[in-house]
């Protein structure tokens, strides 16, 4: 296999006594959907941000190109190519849609420390930042407030906004969470399509979606990694079907429903 | 999307104004230029406070520092017998950027309650080192009896040439901010003032996008308070207390932050209000305070946004 992009070994976080994370280790491959899924509470996503820098392990070590990356600064990172999206949405509201984007696209050509021309007649700026409305379907939407759109079209501005930044790592904090069917199913859809061009580690709690995308899947519960490989052997392991266990009858019932679909969701 | 200009409504309004302002010396009456370049002054200065405040969402209680640094530095050298305005405003404006630099560098490392304080503190500070220094008149402040001169006979001792040159120097902030709000450093610190976090994590350097627009403000006070010399002829500490720095807060929040015609607007509320009531009473405060109070409760945006209910504010 090749090399990994990006590479968690041992990261560990403490809050007080609890140890957030403990001893993750986990590596995304170019153009690989790896989906990390684990009851709530389990690290996911202090996971996430230790990736992208808003935490610090308090050990261990992430490494992104073979470079280590642990004490870096958030917009460091960003700038090296890793974008997130929140699991809460996260945009600026009192912008357009295409200013949303547009300021994503700004962050990813050289400073901005540039005060005469107008932003919003920079060519280069808003004809990228078009082409991923395009992509996510909201080009009709561009001028609008960010404010004024739903709830499943402010996650997918967030969604093009991450990608927007051109970004060769994705960390998407349950992209689908709050959508509405339709929405979700457009949303995997592009998702799908950034398969080979983008690697993505993907945060959902949507079993069907994520079997259907993953390439690997691991699964984190109590911060630890209890398992990790292709979904058809995470669905036979019986280490998750334990931990699922203990997460009440819904999510049991989510998760054996994708089980017994079998083969017939898995790529 | 070219660039292209179009004589709209905006430009005809601020053409109209510009106008008036223009006429005031023609109504014969040096007291009111002297009102109107002070209102044109603080204007200035409060634009530049509301760079920082309104566009960039950093409250700063210490903006009379910076009004009191370009004015102590254009006293002090007038003091050593520099007049040449090329000079002392260059040094004037440089020195109150480079103290906003220091300034900025310390008090953007906190935010919310905790910038106010520092601000504040800096600012008295300066007020207290000001007023120690009694080779230029310590707590008195110090007189400044002729103006800066441009040389080849071009002089500012014609009130009415000042005016002028303060209104111009009004008109070219005016137009540089606008260039700056909307540029994409501009529109860097809009995003910063929403969503700091989100910020970093697209990948700006957000400290760095502050500091500079810090110093810029800060700059542009220090330009309002050489203006601010050369109109009284007198610089004390009092330029520099926290109370001023109070007032010009007073005047963007009042005229409408975020915006760039407020803060002047403001500015001219206030010291009209100030000049019209304090000729009834001395506490004018008394009346001032709840009409503030109504502005701030009723009138979201300040008087900008009464003026403009519901509409595109810009």
């Amino acid at each position: 296999m090749a090399d990994a992009l990006l590479s968690v070994k041992g990261a560990t976080k403490w809050f007080g006594a609890l140890a957030a994370t403990d001893g993750v280790g986990l590596d995304l491959y170019p153009g690989e959907i790896h989906a990390l899924i684990g009851p709530n509470g389990a690290g996911k996503t202090t996971l996430i941000h230790q990736i992208t820098g808003e935490l610090t392990p308090d050990e261990g070590s992430i490494h992104f190109r073979g470079r280590d990356i642990t004490r870096l600064p958030v917009h460091r990172r960003a700038g090296l190519g890793l974008a997130r999206t929140y699991q809460i949405t996260n945009i600026f509201e009192g912008f357009s849609v295409l200013e949303n984007v547009s300021l994503a696209v700004q962050a990813r050509s050289g400073h901005s420390f540039r005060f005469w021309r107008r932003a919003a007649t920079i060519r280069e700026l808003y004809e990228p930042g078009m082409a991923v409305l395009d992509l996510v379907g909201l080009a009709d939407w561009a001028d609008r407030p960010a404010a004024s759109l739903s709830h499943g079209d402010q996650r997918k501005v967030a969604i093009a906004m991450a990608l927007a930044m051109n970004p060769e790592v994705l960390l998407l904090d349950e992209p689908l969470a709050g959508m509405g069917p339709r929405s979700a199913r457009d949303l995997i859809e592009v998702l799908d399509g950034l398969r080979g061009t983008h690697a993505l580690l993907l945060v959902e709690h949507d079993m069907d979606a994520v079997f259907s995308l993953a390439d690997r899947i691991s699964v984190l519960v109590y911060g630890r990694i209890i398992a990790s490989g292709r979904p058809e052997a995470i669905r036979e392991d019986q280490a998750v079907m334990e931990a699922y266990l203990g997460e009440g009858e819904e999510a049991v019932g989510a998760l054996e429903t994708v089980l017994e679909k079998g083969t017939t969701c898995s790529h | 999307m070219k660039e292209d200009f179009r004589f709209g409504k905006r430009h005809g309004a601020f053409l109209f104004v510009m106008l008036m302002l223009a006429a005031i010396p023609f109504m014969g009456e040096p007291f009111y230029v002297r009102l109107a370049s002070r209102i044109l002054i603080y204007g200035l200065c409060a634009l530049s406070l509301d760079l920082i405040l309104g566009y960039g969402g950093m409250v700063s209680l210490g903006h009379a520092a910076f009004l009191g640094v370009g004015a102590y530095t254009t006293g002090i050298l007038f003091h050593n017998g520099v007049q040449s305005a090329w000079i002392v405003w260059s040094a004037a404006v440089g020195i109150s950027g480079a103290a906003a630099l220091v300034i900025g560098a310390i008090s953007l490392r906190t935010t919310g309650v905790y910038f106010i304080m520092i601000t504040l503190a800096f600012a008295q500070m300066i007020f207290y080192f000001c007023a120690s220094l009694e080779a230029y008149g310590g707590d008195d402040g110090m007189a400044m009896w002729s103006r800066n001169t441009f040389g080849g006979g071009l002089d500012l001792d014609s009130p009415v040439r000042l005016y002028y040159l303060i209104l111009v120097a009004l008109a070219v902030a005016f137009f540089l901010s606008r260039r700056l709000v909307d540029s994409r450093f501009g529109r860097v610190i809009r995003g910063i003032r929403e969503n700091e976090g989100r910020m970093r994590s697209i990948g700006y350097p957000t400290f760095q996008y502050k500091l500079v627009l810090f110093v810029i403000s800060g700059a542009a006070a220090g330009f309002a308070g050489v203006l601010l010399a050369n109109l009284n002829g007198y610089i004390s500490p009092a330029l520099i207390h926290w109370t001023r720095s109070g007032e010009i807060l007073v005047m963007v929040i009042l005229g409408g932050m975020g915006t760039l015609i407020g803060p002047i607007l403001g500015a001219a509320c206030l010291l009209l209000a100030e000049e019209i009531l304090s000729g009834f009473t001395q506490h004018w405060m008394i009346f001032l305070g709840p009409l503030l109070i109504l502005v701030v409760l009723f009138g979201r945006g300040g008087l900008v946004g009464l003026a403009t209910r519901g509409r595109y504010r810009g």
